[in-house]
């Protein structure tokens, strides 16, 4: 992808880059306590590599550490990657149509599809046609070479680092909590912001912290549903 | 463990993971389009879904003991401030962080 063959390109690059900014600093540093953790673990920069390139799961990777160390065996490892990981299940629902025609950047932009991408590019803003796709595209990659330069980075350096990152992994809470004030300035109705938040909790309250996540989403899921003669059609998401 | 069982593991993961995000596209894949309640969800998940997120987050805090949940809850409110007064993600994350890893030094 030359920027030069497309005059537009260059705009697009810039626009993508920008947006990608606020995930920068999170992966970064998500990213070194992760490649911490799994040098702690006793694993090397390679393993860094291949699990933030062909993984590329945030919360599912720290889980993953825990499974190295413990020496899971492949079904624990596939259950828990299952149960961790299932709400992409709900992002890929919602993104079924945006990418629909996405060709060529189709697989990628579904694989990189992380909690953060997805918040990133779940409110539908950037260019319209062709460059949307490559921007969507581009904000996907720029956030794993973030993600992926923070695990490599913590790996090597990780023990050497001059400072305490203690608390540093509050900046994925940040992005969210930032994600969700903003897309309730951006909508009319808050039905559906409301249903998440208290429906989780809701479920967080009752199922305890272990296994809350896939309860809530059935009952986010049946919530919406039942509500969708009185949320469709009323411009509820944007 | 050996190498060759956490390579396996890491594997399993991997194609897990994989095998999540692209479901939903293989079983509503084609030039059908796609149908009203699909798209429906998709209009209005990402709210709730975010929403969740927030509370995914925060679900190990304890808001039994000291310091009862406060570096989470003042540093997440300063976001929710920032973001409001600024509109820039940027400005109200690396403050929030920030604020929040002061905190955990203070109480």
């Amino acid at each position: 992808m030359k920027p030069d063959k497309n005059p537009a390109s260059g705009a697009v690059v810039r626009q993508a880059f920008l947006r990608s900014v606020p995930v920068m600093a999170g992966y970064i540093v998500l990213g070194i306590g992760f490649g911490i953790l799994l040098r702690d673990a006793g694993y090397g920069v390679l393993w860094a590599l291949a699990m933030s390139v062909l993984i590329y799961a945030g919360s599912m990777q720290y889980v993953g550490v825990s499974l190295l160390a413990g020496g899971a065996s492949v079904l624990t490892a596939a259950l828990t990657t299952v149960m961790v990981n299932a709400r992409h299940l709900f992002y890929s629902i919602s993104m079924i149509d945006r990418y629909r025609d996405a060709g060529k950047y189709k697989p990628y932009l579904i694989f990189a599809l992380t909690d953060e991408t997805y918040s990133l590019l779940c409110g539908g803003d950037g260019p319209e046609g062709r460059d949307g796709d490559l921007y969507r595209f581009l904000v996907s990659a720029f956030d794993q070479c973030y993600w992926v330069t923070g695990s490599v980075l913590g790996n090597i350096l990780g023990a050497a680092l001059p400072f305490s990152t203690a608390g540093v992994e509050f900046s994925m809470t940040a992005l969210f909590v930032a994600s969700f004030t903003q897309q309730w300035l951006d909508s009319r109705d808050h039905i559906p912001a409301l249903t998440g938040l208290l429906g989780t909790l809701a479920c967080l309250v009752v199922f305890g912290p272990d296994r809350f996540l896939i309860p809530a989403m059935l009952a986010i899921t049946l919530t919406l549903t039942l509500l969708r003669p009185r949320l469709s059609g009323k411009g509820a998401a944007r | 463990m050996t190498q060759s069982h956490a390579a396996v593991l890491v594997a399993v993961m991997a194609a897990v993971t994989a095998l999540l995000r692209f479901l939903p596209f293989l079983i509503f894949r084609g030039g059908r389009k796609t149908p009203a309640y699909i798209s429906y969800l998709g209009d209005v998940l990402p709210q709730a879904i975010i929403g969740m997120l927030v509370i995914y987050c925060l679900k190990d805090v304890s808001f039994a003991a000291a310091p009862f949940g406060l570096p989470e809850l003042i540093a997440a409110a300063a976001v929710v401030v920032l973001q409001i007064w600024r509109r820039s993600s940027l400005v109200s994350i690396l403050s929030g962080t920030a604020i929040y890893m002061l905190l955990i030094r203070l109480f």
